[in-house]
């Protein structure tokens, strides 16, 4: 215990994270301690290079489509708070977690889950995803099972499918009615993060 | 009236009985249904047969020459069996007549109360039960098929997320129920609750083991009506399947102990005991994934006996059953894993018709045999043998079997729930343990109880018939009220969307991906490593190859909704009346035709001939897979199967070139359709051959590639045929995805820039790449449809050349086509339009084929 505390301690505004997040000190600790493995350099932050020499991540088809969104705009690194922040998105939802009346939407709701996934497709940061960005997930996850006639077709019609304001794009409202019926809470969250 | 109908034929069924009852009166002690030619009874029959005279064998000193003789007992037991089958189902279909009553009472429970009545009967004819479930009858010619066909039709991606729950009920479970039941009772024994029994405590603990099985067959029969959703439904079904298993496996260990005594049990015993639980258990699973990887391996080359080739799968999956009984493994589990783990290979290997005839197949005999189950479980109740009273022990087992199910099921949900990522809610585990119903297997193990060592076989036996009566029949009547008064989630059935499997996808990715970061092995890894190591091995040695590829999910979504489309838009065509401008209008028949023929030339090897008649569409088959992922009713994919079959039935049937043998009936024994004669295929050729003679007149008279409307008609026809040739080379390699796209893109390309014609006579006309052309030479004579020669005369609409590229592989378009636009007269607009386009199309269209090939 007296570990678990030392530990704590040497993060910064670990109360606020944890109540931002809603992970448990156990896990905060778990993180960390990723965190500093990660951070081989021990800067106290992470770049996109030790992101990128986890070896399945490497494999990953979005892959870096995936480091990209630990890293806002311009910057290059990213450090424990952002990291766990980031991570926090697929925190299982708790139903029995009181609900404080007053605190903001949680990190791990659903509309944040969904926004994640949607700025994994949306590149340019426009607010849609375009015919292009769509392709290019695509193509990246079909690989080389499929044609490019294909891919296209396979993406035209996807964007038929969800595009409601005819304007051959996703927007994040759009994005969020084609996946209405999906239990998001069941599919964006991981089991050991709970 | 439906009562009317309901009771006449229900007293033809008993005439038909009673007729079959008088005749076999006396004779038959044993005779049961199912399969057994017991000597006893052939000994019994031949020993009264003298009694009952008349009816006998022809005697043998013949003065004169018979001309028919009353041959009975050549055929009776046979003829009792084949009876027997036919009562049952009578029954069935008695049952179904009135479903204002099917939809109080589960059908299972009507079966056995029917079962009653005819066990009434044959009571009230012979005075004694001549007729009753045999526990060999029921483990090897029932059962065998019940669980096949459950464990094939396995939703088996559910199966196995959830196979940690399923297993801990099953296991885990199933020893608690069968140990705590077999407590309490000799507790209250002890007690003085029972009176003076000839029971000991192993006695008891056997007799709750074999209570503990919960019956997949009553389990499903109810779930099925009352549409729990997933996750509830997998629990209970796979809980069931595998516990039944699990059970005999106990069943066994303890009547090995009662065999042994009292005295001689210790605790090497008992350890022996526990390890023999586990060796039988997992050995029989075991043997099991054995027969599925020889299934699989066997279905890669069965394509030449495509007739009896769902025969393997129930042959196999049957020896499979009686090995694991021969090596005294676990038969049920065996079956189970042999179906669950089978079925994606099988259903890649087999052609489309035979995994269709093997699930139709399994359907029939598995719901023939669970009706015939249910009507003896309710006829073997009429029987003064068996019935010894005992209140106390009869009460007190049933509320054992009902309380301490529900504590078993709500403690391991609980434990369950620590670390499940989507708890068990409250109302499903008591679903869940509500649906704890008893069923056949209880009483067959009841009944292979010896009397010998269990004096009190019989109060068991009734015992146990009371509590399949009380779970079955009370606990089947209670569920549907109940799930719908607590508003148990029902299953949605979702549509399936591009969206959903693509944004499937990547959820999937971005969970592993997170997982690497955190620097765990989480759900995904393993999803991720088995999926690696499917592909990479088991697919490899399953699989043929041709199967391998082509099963994207994402892919099989587009390709699945694009079917979807074609016929929303055949349909429409219909509703306005005719399909006519399908013929009309080349450009929309052609690019329609051509979808359908890139589409199902994946699938279907024979797509590129052109002979789909009436008797021959492969095409209804693949659509058939529109069915919510755990049903396993299979009259409910039918029922919603059927629009879209229909449809694409009368677009074939209508469009498409009709072999005119199809008329002519003809039966083959091996072959479902027999091929053209020779003079069709030579006219067909012909006709082909005229076609292209007259385009290629046409092009050759000077036409310069312009891009004048009116030509087009005539380059239609030319290319057409040309990209013919590329058709039977796609189809008959069989996989090569690029070099189906881009053969297609070749004719559309050449389409878009009016490439002058070659040689229209060389098999490999028009078509650039040289590395056709040896394959175009030993290909057989093409067959055009008569569709195509019409075009060549057709010069009443012209097609947009535009249009005409793009479609093929834009099914964006094809879904604009439903209202029709195109249908008459509005090509300008797209003449318009493409004019520029065409312009650069020609240079570089080619080469990006080029590239590709």
């Amino acid at each position: 215990m007296g570990s678990t505390n030392s530990t704590l301690l040497k993060i910064p505004n670990v109360e606020v994270l944890m109540q931002e997040t809603g992970f448990s000190p156990a896990h905060i600790i778990r993180l960390h301690d990723r965190f500093k493995a990660l951070d081989k350099e021990g800067r106290g932050y992470l770049c996109p290079q030790d992101f990128g020499a986890i070896k399945e991540l490497a494999m990953n088809p979005i892959g870096d489509r995936i480091i990209g969104a630990f890293f806002s705009p311009g910057k290059e690194t990213v450090d424990f708070h952002t990291f766990v922040k980031i991570l926090a998105h697929f925190r299982p939802v708790d139903k029995d977690r009181p609900k404080e009346p007053n605190s903001l939407e949680p990190i791990n709701s659903r509309s944040n889950k969904l926004k994640f996934a949607f700025q994994l497709y949306d590149q340019d940061k426009d607010g849609k995803i375009s015919r292009d960005e769509l392709l290019k997930v695509l193509r990246a996850m079909l690989g080389m099972q499929v044609t490019e006639e294909q891919l296209e077709s396979i993406a035209d019609r996807t964007i038929q499918e969800a595009d409601l304001d005819r304007d051959d794009a996703i927007s994040f409202e759009e994005f969020r009615k084609s996946l209405e019926k999906v239990n998001i809470d069941h599919k964006m969250s991981i089991r050991f993060l709970r | 009236m439906a009562f009317l109908q309901q009771f006449a034929l229900l007293l033809t069924l008993l005439i038909i009985f009673s007729t079959s009852c008088k005749a076999a009166a006396l004779e038959v002690d044993s005779v049961e249904v199912g399969h057994n030619y017991s000597s006893k009874s052939s000994v019994t029959s031949t020993s009264t047969d003298n009694s009952t005279g008349g009816d006998g064998h022809a005697p043998s000193a013949i003065s004169t020459l018979p001309i028919v003789i009353w041959k009975w007992h050549h055929v009776e037991t046979p003829y009792l069996v084949a009876l027997w089958i036919l009562t049952c189902w009578l029954c069935k279909l008695v049952c179904e007549l009135n479903h204002s009553v099917t939809s109080v009472i589960p059908e299972s429970g009507l079966l056995i109360i029917l079962g009653f009545v005819l066990g009434g009967i044959v009571w009230g004819a012979d005075k004694a039960q001549t007729f009753k479930l045999i526990p060999t009858n029921f483990f090897y010619y029932l059962l065998p098929q019940i669980v096949l066909d459950a464990s094939y039709c396995m939703p088996n991606k559910l199966f196995f997320s959830n196979l940690g729950a399923i297993l801990v009920h099953a296991i885990i479970g199933t020893c608690w129920n069968a140990g705590t039941v077999g407590i309490a009772l000799w507790a209250c024994y002890e007690g003085g609750a029972m009176g003076t029994l000839n029971i000991g405590p192993l006695q008891f603990l056997l007799f709750g083991a074999l209570l503990s099985a919960v019956d997949p067959v009553a389990v499903i029969a109810v779930f099925e009506e009352v549409h729990v959703n997933e996750v509830l439904y997998i629990l209970v079904f796979g809980e069931s399947l595998l516990n039944d298993g699990v059970t005999v496996v106990l069943y066994n260990v303890f009547d090995a102990f009662v065999s042994l005594g009292g005295p001689k049990i210790n605790a090497a015993e008992i350890i022996k005991g526990i390890i023999s639980f586990f060796v039988v258990a997992f050995g029989g699973s075991f043997l099991g994934v054995v027969f599925a990887v020889l299934i699989s391996m066997l279905t890669r080359i069965t394509k030449n006996v495509q007739v009896i080739e769902a025969g393997f799968i129930i042959v196999l999956g049957y020896l499979s059953y009686l090995t694991a009984e021969m090596l005294s493994l676990s038969a049920i589990l065996s079956i189970t894993f042999c179906g669950v783990c089978c079925q994606k290979y099988i259903n890649a290997n087999m052609d489309e018709k035979s995994v269709t005839t093997l699930r139709y197949t399994l359907k029939v005999m598995a719901n023939g045999s669970e009706t015939m189950i249910f009507v003896f479980l309710g006829v073997s109740a009429i029987d003064r043998n068996i019935w010894v009273w005992n209140t106390g022990f009869i009460l007190l087992t049933v509320f054992f079997v009902v309380v301490f199910r529900f504590m078993g099921v709500f403690f391991l949900n609980w434990i369950l729930n620590q670390s499940r990522l989507i708890p068990i809610d409250i109302l499903d585990q008591f679903i869940m343990a509500y649906g704890g119903l008893r069923g056949a297997v209880a009483y067959g193990l009841a009944a292979i109880l010896d009397e010998k060592k269990i004096p009190e076989k019989n109060l068991m036996l009734g015992t146990t018939l009371i509590v399949v009566y009380f779970t079955v029949i009370l606990q089947g009547i209670t569920m549907k009220p109940l799930v719908q008064w607590l508003k148990v989630k029902k299953a949605t059935h979702s549509d399936l969307t591009l969206n959903g499997k693509i944004n499937n996808r990547t959820f999937e990715h971005t969970l592993t991906a997170m997982e690497d970061i955190c620097g765990r092995m989480g759900d995904n890894w393993w999803t991720r490593h088995w999926n690696h190591f499917e592909d990479k091995y088991v697919c490899w040695l399953l699989m043929k190859s041709d199967a391998r590829k082509h099963k994207d999910p994402i892919f099989g979504a587009f390709h699945k909704l694009n079917l979807e489309d074609a016929t929303k838009y055949v349909s429409e065509g219909e509703r306005k009346g005719s399909l006519a401008f399908i013929r009309n209008d080349d450009n929309a028949s052609v690019d329609f035709k051509k979808k359908l023929a890139l589409e199902y030339g994946d699938i279907i090897p024979d797509m590129s001939e052109y002979d789909f008649g009436i008797d021959n569409v492969p095409v209804t088959s693949v659509m058939k897979n529109t069915i919510p992922s755990v049903s396993l009713d299979i009259h409910e994919q039918d029922r919603k199967s059927m629009p879209n079959d229909l449809s694409a039935h009368h677009l074939l049937d209508q469009h498409l070139y009709k072999s005119r043998r199809h008329n002519r009936p003809t039966y083959s024994r091996s072959h479902y359709n027999t091929s053209e004669s020779p003079d069709e295929m030579q006219e067909i050729f012909q006709r082909t051959m005229r076609s292209r003679l007259e385009s290629f007149k046409s092009t050759k008279m000077g036409v310069n590639p312009s891009k004048k409307l009116s030509k087009h008609p005539k380059k239609d026809s030319t290319h057409k045929p040309n990209r013919k040739p590329a058709d039977p080379h796609r189809t008959y390699p069989y996989g090569d995805e690029d070099f189906e796209f881009s053969a297609d893109s070749v004719s559309s390309s050449e389409i878009a820039g009016n490439f002058p014609r070659r040689s229209p006579n060389a098999p490999g006309a028009g078509v650039d790449n040289p590395a056709f052309i040896p394959e175009m030479d030993t290909s057989p004579p093409m067959r055009n449809p008569p569709w195509q020669t019409e075009t060549a005369n057709n010069t009443a609409v012209a097609p947009s050349q535009r249009a005409q590229g793009r479609l093929p592989w834009t099914p964006t378009n094809l879904r604009h086509l439903a209202p029709l636009r195109m249908s008459t007269h509005s090509t300008d607009s797209f003449a318009m339009a493409d004019a520029s386009v065409d312009d650069k199309a020609p240079e570089e269209k080619p080469g990006t084929h080029h590239t590709r090939l």
